[in-house]
């Protein structure tokens, strides 16, 4: 499926992201990173405050798309895989190997790169690189 | 007061993802897909990011000694590159070009409750969950001394 290339629309979603990340160390001193945030939910060693904190940021993500709703008029547009297996398959895989390798788009890509984090340089040349290569795979080889 | 700021980040995160197309797999597989329907757009979704991030986490740490409504600023301090690091980047790049979800756009897609999205958010939360709970390295024995 094609999708158009939105370079403005993009970067200008892209900075929000920027600003989310330097409100919630401004105001709580954490890296917004999803992955992080959102496993430290359920993690044993978490504190009450620091649950509580995770708990709102991810209650904010999740109101996202319903104020979308009721500003616009409808949900933003989206195209998801349907194939329960290959979703299944993809969420275990995306939920483990983030918390495993202690971050994922947003906490290595955006808010890991901005700090020069070495690991989160490596980290996402790695992860971006076994997409594209599963992409590859997927999409041209079978 | 930090905890409306929490929810007021995690807003505005989820309101960036939906304007940026970061929340629509179509686009992340497309981006992947180097090969193919190339679409570039996420490369300024991440740059966006970097832009308004850097600069900020610069100035906070230089202009302010803690945050303003905490004790300090949580910074990672690690800085060796583990085998663990590598290892999770590869299996979360594998499956985030499966389904072209990471984890912010799939939590910020489950209310418009595709079959897709329904389907991947649950596993993702065991996908977490059990890597909490894995042991640091995997083949030492409990109560094992080094």
């Amino acid at each position: 499926m094609e999708t158009a290339f939105t370079p403005w629309l993009s970067l200008g979603g892209g900075m929000m992201i920027g600003a989310s990340a330097v409100l919630l160390m401004a105001t709580n001193g954490r890296i917004a990173g999803i992955s992080g945030l959102t496993s430290r939910i359920f993690a044993r060693s978490t504190d009450g405050e620091a649950r509580s904190v995770s708990a709102l940021f991810v209650l904010g993500l999740l109101l996202a798309a319903p104020l979308w709703l009721l500003l616009s008029g409808e949900w933003p547009q989206q195209w998801v895989p349907s194939s329960p297996v290959l979703m299944a398959a993809a969420g275990l895989l995306v939920g483990f190997g983030a918390v495993f390798g202690s971050g994922c788009t947003s906490g290595h890509g955006v808010c890991g790169i901005s700090r020069g984090s070495a690991r989160s340089i490596v980290a996402t040349i790695v992860f971006m690189s076994a997409a594209i290569a599963t992409v590859l795979v997927t999409r041209h080889l079978i | 007061m930090k905890q409306i700021f929490a929810l007021l980040s995690g807003l505005i995160f989820g309101l960036g993802l939906i304007i940026s197309g970061m929340a629509n797999p179509a686009k992340v597989l497309n981006f992947l897909d180097l090969f193919g329907s190339w679409d570039p757009s996420l490369a300024f979704v991440m740059g966006g990011g970097i832009l308004v991030t850097a600069p900020g986490y610069a100035w906070l740490t230089r202009a302010r000694s803690r945050p303003f409504f905490d004790s300090k600023f949580r910074i990672p301090q690690k800085s060796d590159l583990e085998p663990k690091l590598i290892l999770g980047a590869a299996i979360f790049g594998t499956g985030w070009g499966l389904g072209g979800f990471c984890p912010g756009p799939a939590l910020t897609a489950l209310p418009i409750a595709a079959t897709g999205t329904l389907i991947f958010v649950p596993f993702m939360l065991i996908g977490m969950w059990a890597a909490r709970h894995a042991p640091d390295k995997p083949f030492a024995l409990k109560g094992a001394t080094q």
